[in-house]
């Protein structure tokens, strides 16, 4: 079996791009030169000094002694929270808007729910003097008021979007309009391992910079390069992508996939994709989306904006139908607790994604010998509102 | 017979028109395709509405919520469709996204569209060569055109491969845009009208986005085939309804 992309861009049944015309010269474009650009020397140096000197890579691989005690097996955690900017999405705007500048772009759209991606992209943006624009669904602006003024601040401009529900797959579609109206200045930065081929792949190459340090730090730890477990919220699925990316062919490293319930997987109020979606196409990819049985897309929902995606990556739908990873959904409710339970233990305050995946360790039993690699994709200071709402601290 | 290379062979400028089904109103489907062809109308293209339209600017999009809301599904239209041969004699094609044909079922939606007596279909975000592989034996079976779009930046070999495999007309998309953002066609589109027609094509050529009236609607005729006007319209269904259908299509013709 084979869970990477094949020459076609698609991971088994999954993937492709299902693109209008107009759109056809610019994602072309990026699909003859991607890996090219990727596999220059320059690239690379620039890519990893950045990510070094940044971002402030690696980031630890901390082995979490009270959580591990509680739960009777070995957890690390990979801290992408320490990131510059305070999540994964980091490493993928780096290393895009070096990829749009070998392309010679320069006017750079992004997409953004919670505002993460948002504030990744205008950081890296600012850093090369690009013009900056971010789509965000005018319901989330007012959801996300400091990601906004962040933005704002790092000399980006952010543009409602005032379409269908007003959320992030709006703010994904007016980025793509855009692109369609600016098809030769224009890269468009998308924010996870979603979209046409050959966005996926790109994005979750850029990400595998997470495994490539598990590896090595495992090694340092544990005196092997392999965990037993590799755990990861999935909204899009570009931290769980970068997570798994060294180990997927390896079929002794088990990879667990963590979607937001919402209120209930079976309460209309729910973000799990791989439960409640069916194959269709959205945003140009061919993958499991939540959809009427007339093939409209729906709403999802969940607490964290981060997972409150309608589809996963085309991997990740591969790798559901394949059995290749086990898919978990955890609610609004379990991840908010397991996201406390973090902070009085550790002393780490994770971003609600990654609460999400946190609370797997309820749900599911390790052994005491397993070693459960969890990637902790953000930090919570962006969800500290969600949490005093919450717990009404 | 399919009607829509006859129609192209008509030594005429045609006039096509792209509604939303559904929109304003959930039962003006056959009202607006009746009426569209008694004011001279040569050819339309039925919208199937999409929640993400992706490749539509604001007025389509905004239609296409509003059938959403209105009720309107893909077996209510094609329930609404099913005597309009009775009626109506002009090319018909069905404009939609794919995800809602793939849901329906891909063979079921083109054997449904032969039944009623639809031509073709243009679906946008199906790509060329995924059609070409996967689905252009199911379209054909069932006597169907499948109609591309080229856009400014199609490159002379993508255009060439496109007219290879279309066997109606091409959709020449006016400039790089969603659909109803330009006013006026500059220089910069007339050039690109004149190349493309000088490649001599096999298929006619019909140029849709951004022709909003008779001075758009002559500006694109001078040099292809026929014209589609899609944003126009539905901004006139909004303003007028669907009882001065007559008066719009004259403005635009006359
Ligand atoms: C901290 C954090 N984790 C996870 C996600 C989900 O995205 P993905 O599944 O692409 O990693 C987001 C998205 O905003 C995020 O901010």
């Amino acid at each position: 079996m084979n869970y990477n992309i094949n020459e076609k861009g698609y991971y088994g049944e999954f993937g492709g791009a299902y693109i209008p015309e107009m759109l056809y010269p610019n994602v072309e474009e990026l699909r003859q030169n991607y890996l090219k650009v990727m596999a220059e020397p320059e690239f690379q140096k620039e890519f990893n000094q950045l990510l070094k000197d940044y971002v402030g890579r690696p980031s630890p691989l901390y082995f979490a002694k009270r959580l591990s005690k509680k739960y009777n097996t070995k957890i690390y955690l990979k801290r992408e929270d320490l990131n510059h900017t305070g999540a994964h999405k980091i490493n993928n705007t780096i290393g895009q808007i070096l990829m749009a500048k070998r392309l010679g772009k320069h006017r750079i759209i992004a997409e953004t729910g919670a505002g993460q991606h948002g504030v990744a992209t205008a950081t890296v943006c600012a850093l090369m003097g690009l013009e900056c624009i971010v789509y965000m669904g005018e319901i989330d602006i007012a959801r996300q008021a400091p990601n906004v003024a962040r933005m704002k601040m790092l000399g980006a401009s952010v543009i409602p979007a005032l379409s269908g529900s007003r959320t992030l797959k709006d703010a994904t579609n007016e980025a793509i309009r855009d692109w369609i109206n600016n098809p030769v200045d224009t890269h468009y930065i998308i924010g996870s391992v979603v979209g046409p081929h050959p966005y996926p792949d790109m994005v979750a190459r850029f990400q595998a910079v997470v495994s490539e340090e598990i590896q090595w730090q495992l090694q340092e730890h544990e005196g092997k390069t392999k965990p037993d477990y590799v755990v990861a919220c999935v909204g899009g699925g570009s931290n769980a992508a970068g997570a798994y990316y060294h180990f997927l062919e390896d079929t002794e490293v088990k990879l667990i996939a963590v979607e937001a319930a919402g209120l209930g997987v079976d309460s209309g109020e729910s973000a799990a994709t791989s439960v409640l979606g069916k194959e269709g196409i959205i945003h140009g990819s061919k993958t499991l989306l939540m959809q009427t049985n007339d093939g409209q897309i729906t709403e999802p929902y969940s607490i964290s904006a981060g997972l409150d995606y309608p589809g996963v990556g085309p991997m990740h739908a591969h790798l559901y139908k394949t059995g290749r990873a086990e898919f978990i959904a955890i609610t609004d409710d379990q991840a908010m607790q397991a996201g406390l339970e973090l902070c009085k233990l550790e002393g780490i305050i994770p971003a609600i994604e990654s609460s999400h995946a946190l609370a797997v360790f309820k749900q599911k039993k390790f052994q005491p010998e397993d070693v459960v690699v969890l990637s902790l994709s953000g930090r919570g200071d962006k969800d500290l509102q969600n949490y005093i709402d919450y717990f009404k601290f | 017979m399919n009607r829509i290379p006859t129609k192209l062979k008509e030594n005429k400028k045609l006039l096509s028109i792209y509604f939303t089904a559904g929109y304003p109103s959930i039962d003006n489907t056959t009202t607006i395709i009746q009426n569209l062809e008694k004011s001279g109308v040569d050819m339309i293209e039925i919208g199937l509405p999409f929640s993400d339209p992706l490749a539509d600017g604001p007025t389509i999009q905004a239609s296409s919520t509003q059938a959403l809301k209105n009720g309107m599904t893909t077996e209510l239209l094609f329930n609404q469709l099913k005597d309009i041969r009775k009626t109506v004699s002009i090319p018909l094609i069905i404009m939609g996204y794919f995800n809602p044909m793939l849901q329906y079922g891909v063979e079921a939606f083109c054997k449904k569209c032969q039944e009623i007596g639809i031509d073709g279909l243009i679906i946008p975000d199906l790509p060329v060569d995924v059609y070409n592989e996967e689905y252009k034996a199911i379209f054909e079976k069932y006597g169907l055109i499948n109609v591309f779009l080229i856009t400014p930046q199609t490159s002379v070999e993508r255009i060439n491969f496109i007219d290879s495999i279309s066997n109606g007309f091409i959709y020449m998309v006016s400039s790089a845009s969603v659909t109803g953002s330009s006013s006026g066609f500059g220089e910069e589109q007339t050039k690109y009208f004149k190349r493309i027609a000088n490649m001599k094509l096999n298929n006619p050529q019909i140029i849709g986005f951004g022709i909003s009236n008779n001075e758009t609607f002559s500006q694109a005729t001078t040099h292809a085939k026929g014209a589609i006007i899609g944003s126009a319209f539905i901004k006139h269904l909004t303003n007028k309804g669907v009882s001065e259908i007559n008066s719009f299509v004259k403005s635009i013709l006359n």
